[in-house]
């Protein structure tokens, strides 16, 4: 895993001075110990699709996905993740370049398009409630706010973190802690990405056809 | 030291290209799913085939060319993690929809 090699010579390159820590290689080991927490995030997604793909089609006579989704909306909210996740793609590269005012450019980008993403999905889910679907209505509409709702609480709070990484990197430049946190959330926003793949497969393409 | 530098550069280099190819071909299999769908030009049993199809190849796209999982070298513990909560989430979502499927079809049955 690159991300991995990245940061093994990041501590190579820069970790002289920090041979207090016992472990040669505290950066690779944070990073990996955050990939372990992704995959019991997928555990969770994992039992929250399983919800929706077993009560999806429980309408219990009212609006059906149908009536309620509309894909070009959905189609703009993918494309805003997907910049996104772009976005601190380049954030990290421009870290590992060792420049702090490119890290800082498109880790501000990230965020702003998190937040126009998280918008989106706030718009959406009034839209809904307003229309009288709201959670409580169905099966259906529990389980679609369930799964959404849990994306966007993720996406929401990798926001709050870009803010303080933000602030952080702001302050104390690209330090060894700052590092391997911008690869850990890097590696979180990514994941929301994929997430997000299968959310709109599953949730809004299959229930349209 | 110089072989370090080297496999630095060479490695930001690849990382720039691997990101935009990525971008562009996770674009591409956003577009075609999303416009099947909205046009339904194919029938709903190969829409439904194409999308699933096209959500596990931009996966693997993105986990490939944004995660880099393929690279690397020595014991690599994110891949064997991988590929265990692979198992787990299939067993979860298979073994779920599988056993409702079953449950529904008795109460029918029972009906």
């Amino acid at each position: 895993m690159s991300t991995q090699s990245m940061t093994n010579q990041d501590a190579h390159a820069h970790g002289h001075e920090h041979d207090d820590h016992e472990h040669h290689d505290p950066v690779a080991t944070k990073v990996f110990g955050f990939w372990i927490y992704i995959m019991s995030d997928c555990v969770l997604f994992a039992s929250i699709f399983a919800t929706y793909a077993v009560l999806g089609t429980n309408y219990a006579g009212g609006p059906t996905s149908h009536e309620l989704f509309e894909l070009p909306f959905v189609l703009v909210e993918t494309f805003v993740l997907l910049a996104s996740s772009f976005m601190i793609g380049l954030a990290t590269l421009a870290m590992n370049k060792g420049n702090k005012q490119g890290t800082m450019l498109w880790l501000a980008l990230t965020l702003v398009l998190g937040a126009v993403f998280v918008g989106l999905e706030i718009y959406e889910f009034h839209h809904f409630i307003s229309e009288g679907a709201g959670p409580q209505r169905s099966a259906f509409l529990s389980s679609f706010f369930t799964l959404v709702g849990t994306h966007g609480l993720h996406v929401t709070s990798g926001v709050i973190w870009a803010i303080i990484l933000l602030i952080q990197i702001a302050t104390k430049g690209l330090n060894d802690m700052n590092r391997s946190r911008l690869m850990c959330l890097s590696l979180f926003w990514h994941f929301l990405h994929i997430i997000w793949i299968c959310v709109f497969t599953i949730v809004y393409l299959m229930g349209v056809i | 030291m110089s072989n370090q530098h080297h496999s630095q550069e060479s490695h930001d280099h690849g990382s720039v290209k691997s990101y935009t190819t990525g971008l562009i071909l996770s674009i591409i299999l956003t577009v075609i799913p999303f416009g099947l769908v909205m046009t339904g030009a194919l029938s709903a049993m190969t829409t439904l085939a194409a999308i699933m199809i096209m959500a596990v190849v931009q996966i693997v796209v993105q986990v490939v060319y944004f995660l880099h999982l393929d690279e690397g070298s020595g014991p690599r513990w994110n891949m064997v993690s991988l590929w265990f909560t692979i198992l787990i989430v299939g067993i979860v979502v298979v073994g779920s929809v599988w056993i409702m499927f079953h449950l529904n079809h008795n109460l029918m049955v029972g009906m």
